[in-house]
């Protein structure tokens, strides 16, 4: 029963995307094209909030319900991979208009052709779990 | 209540955004909703041909609850907590979109030109859809994370990574929008 959190934290997460419109592929598109503040409101009191949660939880040692110290694991030092990486992803998320949470949100919102975005998000996890090797990092 | 089946403005569902990372951050859990593509991948047998697939997806249990959540949500906030919401989109958008074939933009909340009914009967847009995927399930996982993992999690810490991993979204998106999208629709 421990596990109930997990979707009530998903289900609110869900409907956040949604109603805030960030599941929307015309406010991806609006956002590249500089013609509305709305995504870079959201994605800005995101992180102004967030910055000041990690801060405090730093400062203050918070625990997490488990009594183990909250951390975000640090990331490897890189540029190219992120850089990379990173350009592919964008070049995805401003074609289909949903990143990885989305794409679960718009499937529940009924858009069902979502499904073949998330069918190639799935294949093309596996083909970078196949070519890693071979890529530069 | 009224205001909840009205589009919940950005200083409100940001700060919500931030609520999402720290709850999973308090029950000791993170937020990052790529991994579960990974998980997905390791459950349908792709640890046989890579070890980036072989571990114990039962340990991502969590997540993949998240998602299933995520999927929920969708529903709800779609079905109940809205009354058809469409977004208020600026005209010069909604313009820019109909001279280039999108004549759903400003009356739905996706376009019907890739997301109605009708796209399952179109290869173009079938095929545009999965390589709209494709990329983000590759760069994501190449980039170590999506716009939760990176974008939200990784900047609230300050990481340099996600920093750079950020950048690289809206460089991708910046080429797609002006560079490729001319040539496409």
């Amino acid at each position: 029963m421990k596990n109930i959190i997990y979707p009530i934290i998903g289900v609110f997460f869900g409907i956040v995307m949604y109603k805030s419109e960030a599941a929307s592929w015309f406010r991806i598109y609006e956002m590249f094209n500089f013609q509305s503040f709305h995504m870079y409101g959201l994605m800005g009191s995101a992180l102004v909030v967030g910055i000041i949660i990690v801060q405090f939880i730093k400062r203050n040692n918070v625990k997490d319900t488990q009594g183990n110290p909250i951390v975000i694991a640090d990331k490897d030092k890189s540029i190219s991979r992120y850089l990379i990486g990173g350009i592919l992803f964008g070049l995805g998320w401003a074609l289909a208009g949903a990143c990885p949470g989305p794409m679960f949100v718009l499937t529940g919102a009924g858009y069902f052709p979502i499904l073949v975005v998330i069918l190639g998000a799935i294949l093309g996890t596996w083909i970078y779990g196949m070519l890693r090797h071979k890529l530069p990092h | 209540m009224e205001w909840i089946l009205e589009p919940w403005p950005w200083y409100v569902s940001g700060p919500l955004i931030a609520l999402t990372m720290f709850t999973l951050l308090y029950v000791g859990r993170n937020f990052g909703m790529s991994s579960n593509l990974r998980t997905l991948c390791a459950i349908g047998g792709a640890g046989k041909t890579s070890t980036f697939f072989q571990f114990d997806w039962k340990t991502q249990r969590w997540n993949l609850l998240v998602m299933i959540g995520a999927i929920i949500g969708g529903f709800v906030g779609s079905q109940y907590l809205s009354d058809n919401q469409v977004p208020d989109l600026n005209p010069k958008t909604i313009e820019q979109l109909k001279a280039s074939g999108f004549e759903s933009a400003g009356t739905t909340y996706v376009p019907t030109e890739l997301f109605g009914e009708d796209a399952f009967s179109s290869p173009t847009t079938l095929i545009l859809l999965l390589i709209g995927g494709l990329l983000v399930g590759f760069g994501s996982r190449y980039a170590g994370g999506c716009t939760s993992g990176h974008s939200i999690s990784g900047i609230s810490n300050l990481q340099m990574p996600s920093l750079i991993a950020t950048i690289g979204f809206f460089i991708g998106g910046l080429i797609m929008i002006h560079l490729i999208f001319p040539f496409i629709f």
